[in-house]
Parts: structure tokens; C-alpha cells; sequence
């Protein structure tokens, strides 16, 4: 077997970048280097890390989803409200919401729409129904979930423990299942895949509706944090999540992605953004100091790529 | 950690060699989610001004303010939880949301720390509360025209911008201050955005439609000057404008007190609220016994204080004030 194959390739720069910030943290701050310091260093990062791989779904299939903060404050809504007083209504809420986002998949195929229009009209919906549903910032987390989301197990703490699943769950189904292939193809090449008897139809809807479905999650995940939702809470969300794609190896086009890379980039966003804090950078800053990370790393993995290439070709 | 603390303080204490409060080995951190406006500036420089003097004669360990840079709640959440890992005792927060960190609101005060919330308030119920009474703010300018027009007359109401909770508030204050005196009358509303510009136009465009025996305006701040220059622009007399202590609003009531006795009052909530903010984490610290709710008290200017206001107010800002050790005691005391 081969020791570096392009899917490890892929993974080494997202997991050097968080392993440099990670030590960087550590030494500024060994107050992080505990149990609870790692959990609050990480859990805003699992919500940010489900929407990541749910923007990866998308960007699987040479699609981009401009709705993604709009979603999941909505969801985040939603589950501080119908979730908690009527679950039954809000789950059948929730299922519909991934429903719309299978319509919107297939939509965007049969009318050969771009999708970047689409979810960027999508995202006033969604963002007009959370003002709707919350015209204040209010509402209550369900207490199963606040109890998910507070949990300590042994060992590792709650952030990591669920980075790892979240990771490892997005893995098997891109990488690992027949479903995923599909999926992959249809970025790469979807006259192939058509040709081949799939129904691309099918396969962009599926895609779409598992990305509705990580969003979902993350959503609640992130009241289970939060303890009540705004509907402006995860607006960060859209641009996060396509630059923790990005981050951790996923490509724009091309079927190309790395699930358990995605799931390194969000948490190296959110680590970047603590470190900036530690180091005291004015906020003035701060974004351009984040900006400043990821075209490091970009362009580290830029000069990688390009030695590999040159590697294959001797 | 706690070691560490306690060695921290100790080494503080000796360093300076003289008794002083306990809270001399304390740190606080201000979390600040927005700086984009006038007034979030004249608050951050406060804060400086107050914490600086007070941080090197060693009232407390350190005072350090930081500011998100999107004003999203969940910045400002993992904002909180980096103070909490960098070990402040205290954490002062202007909020982005009032329910959307209370998750990290939690955490920290589960990992011991006071929190403070002030202006943009949190919900959280261990977290302490600094309220701004905007209805009693509304309240108050009508409690002035009582005394001001005995006669009561037809009112013309400046609102903020609509859907905000502070615009719904202020003008329900005022309200219920009408209803208590039927002598006044609201006969018009138009949304000034507190901003003059927009206030004038607003204004200029319901004049032609209102009767012409307005004696007063009320108003919820940065919009009392642009009001002035429509009455001007329409030839008609000027009524009692109340104005909301910016600066060019100051001005023209200098002017025109000079020029021909014009008395108004003006009412805002002073940025230096944070400083108030401060010095109430100072006492909790302390270890005073204070109140989960308190109120900011607004900054009042009347005729008489006109002068010596409108000389400390920067052109372009806001007046406002600093808050002292002994405010803040005043305040959680409730006088």
C-alpha cells in the first residue's frame, strides 16, 4: 500500500495548520491544555464543523450554498421554539426544511440554474422566516439537547469527542459508501455517472438533502450551546463554512473534498480566531490577521500540490 | 490556576507595598461586540480613560477591552470563552444578543466568573444586569413639558428605527406619559432613525399636514437638530424641541439660548455607562452584596448645565460621562 495517497496528501496541511495553531495555543494560553480548556476552545467549533461538512456536500457536486447562515440561524429558531414546546411539529418542521433543500437541489439541476443565485434567494427566505418565527432574540434550548451538548464524558472532552464522530461519520458516507461515489462522480464528471445508468437527478437532490441535514444539525447544535437563538446567530456560518471547506483541502469544483479535512478546517478557523484573541491583535485587525492564516495555508498547500505534480510526472 | 492567582496577587501586593482593596489582584476584561458608531467609540475610550488610572494604582490587576470584529453573537460567544480561558475574574459584556451567548455566559460563571452586562444586556440569570429604563427616558421628557408648557398642547413625536426594541421602548415611554397628562397630544409620528438628515426630511414631510399650534417635540436622540432646520425650512416657529445630547444638537440650542431664551432639555444614555459597568464588577469582587438588575441613570442636561456640557462634547460626538467609584456604589445602593 502506498504511504501517501492523494487523499493523505490532501489531509497533511489542514492537519499540520491545526497542529502548529494548537501548540501555539498552548504555549500562549496552558491554561487550554486541560479538560474543560480544550472543550471551550472547541465546542463553538462543532456546529461551525457540521455546517462545514454540509457546505461540502454541496461543494461536492460543483455547487455552492450561499444560504448556509441563513439555514441554520433558522433551524436554530426553530429548535428554541417548535422543538422545545412541540417537538413533534418541530421535528416535522425540521423534515421538511431538508426536504426543501432536496427541491432545491433538484431545481437547480432541471432548470440549470446556478446555484449561487438560488441560495442566495433562498437565504432571505430563510432568514425572513426566522425573524418570523423570532422576531426577538429569545426562545429555550430543549433540555436533551443542552444535556448532548453540556456532556462530559470520560477521557476527551465533549468538543473533541464529537469533532472525531462528526468527522469519521462524513468520512464513511463520502469515502467509504457506494452512495458516496456517486456523489463524488457527479462533481467529477456527471455525464460519466449519467451514462453509467445513475440518475444524476437523484444523486443532486441526495447530495443536497444530506447537506440540509448536517445544517439541521448543526443548528442544533449550536442552541444546545448558545441556550436560546436569535435569528441573525450563525450568519458567519455561510462564509465559515466555505473557507473550512477550503481549509481543509476541498476544492470548488471537481468532486473533490476531504470530510475529515473540512472538519480540521472548522476547527483551525475557530482556533485561529482564539489564538488572534490570546495574542491580544487589536480587532481591527483581527479579520485581516484571519485572512492572513488562511492564505498561508493555502499557499502552503499550493506549493505541496505543485511538488506533487511535479513528483508524479518524473 | 488558583495557586497561581492567589501567588499573583500576593507578589501585587508586595510589589506596592501598601494596603489596598481586594480586588487589587483581579483582572477584568471588557467584551465589547461592536465599535462602528459614535457612541461605541466615546464608550471604549471611557472605558480607557477610567480603567488606565485605575489599573496602575492597583485598584485592580488589569482592565482590557476587546471587540469582535463582526458583531455576531457567536463570535462574541467564543469570544467569552477565550476570556475565560485567559483567566479573568471578571468579565464586563455589551452584548450582541440578549440570549444568544448565554451558553458562554453560563460557562464562565460556572468557571467562577463575575459577569457583567450593560447597555446590550444579557439574560442569563447569573450574569448581572445593567438596564437602560428607556421607557422611563420617554417618560421623563414628558414629565418636563409638564412643568415646561403647564398648558399642555399638540405634541409631534420623533421615533428611532422601527423594529428596534430601543425605538418600541422609548416611544411606549412617552406614551404613557401622554396618557397621564391628557393636556398634551401626540398629533403626528415620523421614524428619524436618530440620524438628523433623516429626521429633517421626515419632519419637513409631515409639517404641511400637521396644525400649526405644535408646542413641543419629542424626540429619542440625534434627531432634535434636523427637526429644528425643518420648522426653520417651513417658516414656522420653533417648539420645544427635546434633544438627545449630540453635539450639534447641543450647539443649536447654545445659539438659540443666546439669541432669544430658548429652553428645552436634552436626555441620552452616556457612553461612559461601561465605566459604570466596571466599577460595579469592581464591587462585586469586592465582595459587596449587589443586585442582579440595576439601572443606568441617564444624563440629564437642563438650561443651566447647557454651557459647561457643550464645552466637554467633541464636534460630531456625544455628551457624556465618566463614572466614578462612588457612582457605582450610589448605583448599587439605589440612589
Amino acid at each position: 500500500m502506498k504511504l501517501l495517497t492523494a487523499e493523505r496528501i490532501r489531509l497533511l496541511v489542514p492537519s499540520m495548520s491545526l497542529a502548529v495553531l494548537l501548540v501555539a495555543v498552548f504555549w500562549l494560553q496552558p491554561r487550554t491544555m486541560s479538560y474543560t480548556g480544550l472543550n471551550l476552545l472547541f465546542n463553538l467549533a462543532v456546529p461551525i464543523a457540521l455546517a462545514t461538512v454540509a457546505q461540502m456536500l454541496i461543494m461536492m457536486v460543483n455547487d455552492l450554498d450561499l444560504s448556509m447562515g441563513t439555514f441554520v440561524s433558522f433551524v436554530a429558531c426553530v429548535t428554541a421554539t417548535w422543538v422545545q414546546t412541540d417537538p413533534l411539529i418541530g421535528f416535522a418542521i425540521l423534515a421538511a426544511c431538508i426536504g426543501v433543500y432536496a427541491l432545491i437541489g433538484a431545481l437547480i439541476y432541471l432548470r440549470n440554474l446556478p446555484s449561487i443565485v438560488v441560495t442566495l434567494g433562498m437565504s432571505f427566505v430563510w432568514g425572513g422566516l426566522a425573524v418570523l418565527l423570532l422576531p426577538a432574540p429569545g426562545g429555550v434550548a430543549p433540555d436533551w439537547i443542552r444535556a448532548i451538548m453540556t456532556v462530559k464524558p470520560p477521557f476527551a472532552p465533549m468538543a473533541i469527542v464529537a469533532s472525531i464522530g462528526i468527522a469519521l461519520v462524513a468520512h464513511w458516507l463520502v469515502m467509504r459508501s457506494s452512495l458516496g461515489v456517486v456523489l463524488r462522480g457527479v462533481g467529477g464528471n456527471e455525464r460519466t455517472v449519467e451514462r453509467a445508468g445513475w440518475s444524476v437527478l437523484r444523486a443532486r437532490a441526495t447530495a443536497y438533502a444530506l447537506a440540509g441535514f448536517f445544517a439541521v444539525l448543526a443548528g442544533m447544535c449550536l442552541v444546545g450551546l448558545t441556550t436560546s437563538a436569535d435569528a441573525n446567530i450563525a450568519l458567519r456560518y455561510t462564509l465559515l463554512s466555505i473557507a473550512g471547506v477550503i481549509l481543509g483541502g476541498g476544492e470548488f469544483v471537481g468532486g473533490r473534498v476531504s470530510p475529515i479535512g473540512a472538519v480540521i478546517g472548522a476547527l483551525t478557523l475557530t482556533l485561529a480566531a482564539s489564538l488572534l484573541s490570546f495574542l491580544k491583535i487589536s480587532p481591527d485587525w483581527q479579520i485581516g490577521a484571519q485572512g492572513a492564516i488562511l492564505i498561508i495555508v493555502l499557499a502552503v498547500r499550493l506549493l505541496l500540490n505543485r511538488s506533487e505534480a511535479r513528483g508524479t510526472g518524473q | 490556576m488558583k495557586h497561581s492567582l492567589v501567588l499573583g496577587s500576593l507578589v501585587l501586593a508586595l510589589m506596592s507595598g501598601s494596603a489596598m482593596a481586594d480586588t487589587s489582584g483581579k483582572k477584568i476584561a471588557l467584551s465589547n461586540n461592536y465599535a462602528g458608531n459614535s457612541w461605541r467609540q466615546a464608550m471604549l475610550q471611557s472605558w480607557d480613560k477610567v480603567t488606565k488610572p485605575a489599573v496602575e494604582s492597583g485598584v485592580v490587576a488589569a482592565a482590557d477591552a476587546f471587540t469582535t470584529a463582526e458583531n455576531q453573537a457567536t463570535e462574541q460567544a467564543a469570544q467569552i470563552q477565550n476570556l475565560i480561558l485567559q483567566g479573568y475574574d471578571a468579565i464586563v459584556i455589551n452584548a450582541a444578543s440578549p440570549t444568544a451567548i448565554n451558553g458562554a455566559v453560563k460557562e464562565a460563571c460556572d468557571a467562577g466568573i463575575i459577569v457583567v452586562s450593560f447597555d446590550g444586556i444579557v439574560t442569563e440569570p447569573c450574569a448581572w444586569r445593567i438596564a437602560v429604563d428607556f421607557a422611563g427616558m420617554g417618560k421623563s421628557e414628558i414629565d418636563y413639558l409638564k412643568e415646561a408648557l403647564p398648558n399642555g398642547g399638540k405634541l409631534l413625536e420623533i421615533r428611532g428605527l422601527a423594529g428596534v426594541f430601543v425605538d418600541d421602548e422609548i416611544s411606549k415611554g412617552i406614551h404613557a406619559g401622554v396618557a397621564e397628562n391628557p393636556q398634551f397630544e401626540i398629533v403626528g409620528s415620523v421614524h428619524g432613525d436618530w440620524a438628523q438628515d433623516v429626521a429633517q426630511k421626515a419632519v419637513a414631510g409631515i409639517l404641511p399636514s400637521l396644525p400649526a399650534d405644535i408646542v413641543a417635540v419629542v424626540t429619542q436622540g440625534g434627531d432634535g437638530y434636523g427637526a429644528a432646520q425643518a420648522f426653520a425650512a417651513a417658516g414656522r416657529p420653533t417648539p420645544t424641541i427635546i434633544m438627545g445630547n449630540r453635539q450639534d444638537e447641543l450647539a443649536w440650542w447654545k445659539e438659540q439660548k443666546d439669541a432669544n431664551g430658548y429652553k428645552t432639555m436634552s436626555v441620552s444614555i452616556a457612553p461612559g455607562v461601561s465605566t459604570l459597568a466596571f466599577w460595579v464588577a469592581q464591587q462585586i469582587l469586592d465582595g459587596k452584596e449587589v443586585p442582579k438588575d440595576l439601572i443606568v441613570p441617564f444624563l440629564r442636561i437642563d438650561q443651566e448645565t447647557l454651557e459647561a456640557n457643550l464645552a466637554s462634547t467633541p464636534v460630531g460626538g456625544v455628551a457624556n460621562v465618566e463614572y466614578s467609584q462612588e457612582d457605582a456604589i450610589k448605583v448599587i445602593e439605589g440612589k
